[in-house]
């Protein structure tokens, strides 16, 4: 309950924060809203020695439009981006999954860009931004870059930040008004056994290209390329049809297996949560 | 609100406005001066020889004042058990582990500093070297022989009983129907919010200890923590403070509770320990935990006419307080509350290298009612016929009461026909039923579950338990009038401040305001058995009605005496004492009070003082009965369980408080429905606990149950005076077959009689998934 | 190293040093004394430390009290007190929404929290808006029923909601 001790610092810039993961190297890490980080220091398994908190950090927070698309700070909270308009109206996707993270209290602590840095192969926006095709913006020593969404997510617990880099906003360049999300949560712990992500780009009554993101099946959310290929071009008012080919959406990945669920169940429910999420997200287009 | 009468009435808590502000102090919130904190390292293996400990790092460590380890404690007391089974192998059982440790979670090593985070940071330091044993986990495998978890037993079995009525082999011999199945009682944990703690208070000036532990034996804890640490038991006090919860879990002496003791007397500090919620799940007692096998035999008509039932139950590596006690209650319900003359049990108490069990809300009871009503619904299921119906040919009739059972017991008072029927009318069964069929015809799984169960509490007749079992109450007026009492239950949310005040201002006329009940503390009440079983009303509230005969008595006395009449001649009615027929001619028993206190003019063999200190053994144990039907649906894609009606008509005899009852009867029914759908202890093959945490073990939330709808019999006991019986585990043990019931009744359509809980999505799932051909094209048309 | 934080809670300012592992729920507990506020688990699984934090429901366990420096947190006891019930407390303990207690303080907290976001909820509004909050005793049909209750009378016109205190009965 009680975490090792630590030194804890508060950055006021970016620049500062590159600058104290420098000069303090594995010994740190960043605190965003704590709520992935915080929970492991709490059962002794995660002993940083340094905290360096972003909490000062100016422009890392908020919701707006921009030429590069929805840009959302990386501190933005759950709850702000499951209660924004825009992002409602930009990409519902998004907003339901920040809604159906945790809990009322985690939401309104945890952060959008602390849960995609965190990269927990059981959580509910990264398979949401993936679907979204999002952008990271992230601030490193060299100055600043982008990462597709599709390159961000390494593996379990593993993203393309470096050991210096800050998250600092991720970007919806593009809008998915018929995008949905559905889950099958645990039910102690509320995290996505599996969890469905769908984005639609949808002309002329048809599905001109799906994004489906899965979490929960393997060790990263990955997109069922397999059944995305085959929904281009149904019409979205199909439920039947769209329905049906909801299948094998984890084909080709490692499923997991744990206390409460196995593999075989997880590969069985991906195809139920693509589908619902597929509807729900055709339902958008109609 | 003015109540027309106290007995009945939804009187709003007295407990409540301290516990909504946040003001009260549960043990974590005692501060004492001078407070050090204990950290302990724990066994991370099932089974092993301990062969080095290193201390010495730790006591190193900032802020470190001690790291106490079983060679410290030579002279210190095991971790007491009570019962006492003919047979019964009771291994040793240390308070830190001295030598070999048998379950993952095992305390070792103790660490004190003067803060939790330094005590913690030191325990990190503590070396320990083990020599890995073999675990043992698999039940059938334990009873059948080695590894044992205590080689100086050379078995795993610790106690044997069986119980033989009427003739169970002539029975099977010559019924027309048969059916068995083995059904596994899940292990759970009971997880009440707040976990455990102690402070411990050696005072060496005095040389007196005081403790504070979120208890609910106050008086037992006691004497036992008098007798293991060898302090004489009248210069230890005890306190059971604010206790957030306890289901049976802290019906317990634990071994951190010996080590905090013994540490603060060697010392001379306070010493507080407040186990982790992580520590938790492998420091306090789990529930449950059989493989029940089960032999049901009938006519064609379904009458049952014999029930075998072999149970094997998990007691874990040590007993603590009533560990074997437990399944013996099981084994004595499992006729449950159907007349059947011929039923044979067997059951064995077996070792294994996992936490020992002990009770938790039921307490051996959910095991058999369980058991019996998931065989009705077999034999149902056998002869085609509705489980109601079988039920209904089955149920002991209310003219056989009191019934004696052919395991032994006597059930004091019942009329289930009624109850059942008023909860089958109250869902609306046979509407149901329809509702069903047509859903069915639309490729909804439907399922309607019932549970007819009769549960045996109010513990309990002092010769039947390992412990007394009596109940005690101190009713003393005060010169002004008002009334405190001092209550032997040490009550942690059943409402005894309210319901004794109740029962006080209804038999002595007092406005309940007046009325205080103190409880949990050795040195102000008197010797009390504590709250567990569902006995607080009915056996120390019989306690208290008791004493409050003696007040009456007594004032009455005085008030005669002092109106010059005769005894008989007086009424006591409406808090006053009056002569009949001429009311202007009255003391208030207020009046009484102070001429009791200023004894002025007392009768001559009446001494001064309006006090009663009166204790009640109960004859017998107490039967409360009900039926409850739940009606769930089942997802076909996910195998999702949804409860979509849940009807509970439950008979607890007389009641003070509705209001109270039902909030018992609620929060049983979430504990009963939740070992059926959500919550199960997972050890895997090396005795690893692979589930202990709220993160993985799902206690449920607010959206996880539904609402429940109650009705209510009343069949008043004979048992004590005031027809109650007890109530707070009633609805747990009602709940689980009912649900799971429903369960397999809305799999039927797929042939399945039985599935083993938690009826999670998955299992439920598979169930459907893994039947034969036919099945599935229906199921993945739909 | 001790940091030095600056906190107003239930209105009152704080200034001192902390540990900077010190968990908000300890230093509201230890450091100042408000014991109300409770730990039940280590997973941030329960709800009993749920405190607000600039008026938003947060668990008080999962957040470092340096987190809150600069910020204003507010406790079950500055909820309201004996004198000064708030309709949520009311309306517990008018339907029994609570038994052992030790969930209370969190649950209020969180009940507070929804009727200010959302002051007509649907019962699945509240189930869902509780699910951070987790209790053993009451089955959570009368804390429903509390929830229910503080909202209708705190919806009510204002001249019947100058009735606070204890219930009547």
């Amino acid at each position: 309950m009680i975490p090792a001790s630590f030194d804890y610092l508060t950055a006021d810039s970016v620049e500062q924060a590159i600058g104290l993961l420098k000069q303090h190297g594995d010994e740190a890490k960043l605190l965003a809203g704590g709520h992935s980080l915080l929970p492991m220091m709490k059962l002794r398994l995660a002993r940083p020695n340094v905290l360096i908190d972003l909490r000062n950090v100016a422009g890392m927070r908020g919701i707006k439009t921009t030429a590069r698309g929805l840009e959302i700070g990386a501190l933005t909270t759950h709850a702000a981006v499951a209660q924004s308009t825009e992002v409602s109206a930009y990409a519902p996707l998004l907003a339901e999954a920040a809604a159906a993270v945790g809990d009322v209290q985690v939401r309104h602590c945890g952060t959008l860009g602390g849960s995609a840095a965190h990269a927990d192969a059981a959580a509910d926006e990264p398979a949401a931004l993936l679907a979204l095709e999002a952008q990271f913006e992230i601030a490193g020593a060299s100055g600043v870059r982008t990462v597709a969404a599709r390159d961000f997510f390494v593996d379990m617990f593993t993203t393309a930040l470096g050991p210096n880099d800050v998250l600092t906003a991720v970007i919806l360049p593009r809008a998915f008004p018929a995008s949905a999300y559905a889950k099958l949560p645990h039910p102690a712990s509320h995290y996505p056994v599996v969890g469905a992500a769908c984005a639609l780009a949808v002309s002329g009554g048809s599905i001109e290209g799906a994004r489906i993101a899965i979490t929960g099946v393997g060790s990263v959310p990955f997109r069922a390329t397999h059944v995305e290929g085959l929904l281009a071009g149904i019409p979205v008012h199909d439920r039947k049809k769209m329905e049906s080919l909801c299948a094998e959406a984890a084909r080709g990945v490692e499923a997991r297996s744990d206390a409460y669920a196995g593999a075989e169940y997880r590969v069985a429910m991906a195809d139920v949560m693509a589908a619902r999420a597929v509807l729900a997200a055709a339902e958008r287009a109609r | 609100m003015a109540f027309t009468s106290m007995m009945g009435a939804r009187v709003t808590r007295r407990e409540d406005p301290r516990l909504i502000t946040g003001r009260s102090t549960y043990v974590d919130d005692v501060k004492l001066v001078g407070t050090t904190y204990a950290a302990f390292v724990r066994s991370p293996f099932a089974h092993a020889k301990i062969t080095r400990i290193d201390v010495s790092a730790a006591k190193a460590s900032p802020g470190v004042l001690a790291a106490f380890t079983a060679d410290d404690m030579r002279n210190v007391g095991d971790v007491p058990t009570a019962p006492q089974i003919e047979g019964l192998k009771v291994p040793k059982h240390p308070p830190l582990a001295r030598g070999r440790v048998a379950y993952a979670g095992e305390p070792v090593v103790a660490v004190i500093a003067e803060t939790p985070a330094a005590a913690r940071d030191a325990a990190d330091l503590v070396e320990v070297e083990y020599e890995e044993l073999p675990a043992v986990v698999d039940l059938e495998r334990a009873v059948a022989g080695a590894p044992y978890v205590h080689d100086e037993f050379g078995t795993n079995i610790a106690f044997t009983m069986e119980i033989n009525g009427g003739d169970t082999e002539s029975a099977f011999k010559n019924a027309a129907v048969t059916v068995s199945e083995r059904l596994l009682n899940q292990r759970l944990a009971p997880v009440s919010i707040e976990p455990r703690g102690m402070v411990a208070h050696w005072e060496p000036g005095p040389q007196h200890l005081t403790l504070w532990s979120s208890t609910q034996i106050p008086h037992l804890l006691r004497t036992q923590m008098a007798v293991a640490l060898g302090i004489p038991e009248h210069r230890v006090r005890s306190i059971a403070p604010e206790v957030g919860g306890g289901f049976g879990s802290k019906l317990d002496v634990y071994a951190e509770e010996i080590v905090a003791a013994f540490a603060s007397r060697a010392l001379d500090r306070p010493v507080k320990y407040v186990e982790t919620r992580s520590e938790s799940f492998m420091a306090t007692v789990h529930g449950r935990d059989q493989i029940d096998l089960v032999e049901i035999a009938a006519d064609r008509d379904g009458r049952i006419s014999g029930l075998k039932v072999k149970i094997l139950a998990n007691l874990g590596a040590y007993h603590q307080l009533l560990t074997p006690a437990i399944p013996t209650l099981t084994a004595l319900m499992v006729p449950g509350a159907y007349d059947i003359k011929n039923v044979a049990v067997t059951l064995h108490g077996l070792f294994t290298t996992e936490v020992p069990t002990d009770a938790y809300r039921g307490a051996g009871r959910p095991e058999a009612t369980y058991l019996i009503e998931r065989a009705i619904d077999l034999l149902a299921a056998k002869l085609g016929m509705d489980p109601a119906e079988v039920r209904r040919r089955n149920l002991i009739k209310k003219e056989q009461f009191p019934y004696a059972s052919a395991v032994g017991l006597t059930y004091d008072t019942g009329d289930y026909h009624a109850a059942f029927e008023k909860a089958l009318q109250l869902a609306g069964y046979d509407a149901l039923r329809k509702e069903q069929e047509h859903g069915r015809s639309e490729g909804r799984l439907l399922g309607i579950g019932l549970s007819s169960y009769v549960e045996v509490c109010g513990m309990g007749p002092s010769s039947a338990l390992p412990a007394p079992g009596w109940g005690s109450a101190t009713v003393r007026m005060e010169p002004t009038g008002r009334v405190t009492v001092m209550t032997g239950a040490s009550p942690h949310g059943q409402g005894e401040e309210t319901t004794f005040a109740q029962m006080v201002s209804d038999r002595l006329g007092v406005p309940i305001d007046d009325v205080v009940v103190l409880h949990g503390d050795s040195a102000i009440v008197q010797y009390g058995i504590g709250t567990f079983g569902s006995r607080s009303t009915a056996v120390d509230g019989a306690a208290l009605y008791r004493a409050l005969d003696t007040v009456r008595e007594k004032a009455m006395k005085i008030a005669a005496h002092q109106m010059e009449a005769n005894v008989g001649d007086l009424e006591f009615k409406n808090g006053k004492i009056a002569v009949k027929g001429n009311p202007e001619k009255a003391m208030s028993i207020g009046e009484v009070a102070f001429a009791a206190f200023r004894g002025l003019n007392l009768p001559p063999d009446v001494e001064p003082g309006l006090e009663a200190t009166r204790r009640f053994e109960p004859p017998n144990f107490v039967y409360p009965f009900g039926t409850h039907v739940c009606v769930v649906e089942i997802e076909r894609a996910t195998g999702a369980v949804k409860v979509l009606k849940y009807v509970a008509v439950d008979d607890c005899g007389n009641i003070i408080n509705p209001m109270i009852v039902e909030g018992q009867i609620h929060g049983g029914i979430a504990q009963g429905l939740s070992q059926a759908l959500y919550e199960e202890i997972v050890y895997d093959e090396n005795g690893q606990l692979t589930n202990g945490s709220l993160l993985q073990y799902a206690v449920p939330h607010a959206g996880q149950l539904p609402m429940y709808e109650l009705d209510r019999t009343v069949t008043p006991t004979d048992v004590n005076p005031m027809g109650i019986k007890g109530v707070g585990e009633a609805g747990t043990i009602g709940a689980t077959p009912a649900v799971v019931n429903a369960v397999v009744d809305a799999l039927a359509p797929f042939g399945i009689v039985n599935m083993d809980m938690p009826c999670k999505p998955e299992r439920v799932w598979r169930v459907m998934s893994g039947h034969d051909g036919e099945t599935n094209e229906k199921a993945a048309k739909s | 190293m001790k940091r030095s934080i600056s906190v107003t809670v239930n209105g009152a300012k704080w200034t001192g040093d902390v540990e900077p592992r010190t968990l908000l729920v300890y230093f509201l507990r230890d450091t100042l004394g408000l014991t109300g506020t409770h730990v039940g688990c280590d997973t941030s699984s329960c709800g009993a430390c749920t405190v607000l934090l600039d008026g938003q429901s947060v668990k008080s366990c999962t957040l470092l009290a340096v987190q809150a420096d600069g910020e204003s947190v507010t406790t079950i006891e500055g909820i309201g007190d004996a004198e000064h019930l708030h309709p949520v407390q009311t309306a517990f303990w008018e339907e029994h929404g609570l038994q052992c207690g030790y969930c209370t303080p969190g649950m209020i907290v969180s009940a507070c929290d929804l009727l200010q976001r959302n002051p007509d909820p649907s019962e699945a509004e509240i189930r869902e808006a509780l699910s951070g909050n987790l209790c053993r005793c009451t089955g959570y049909q009368n804390i429903v029923k509390a929830v229910q209750h503080a909202a209708a009378a705190m919806r009510a016109p204002k001249m019947e909601r100058e009735r606070v205190g204890a219930p009547a009965d």
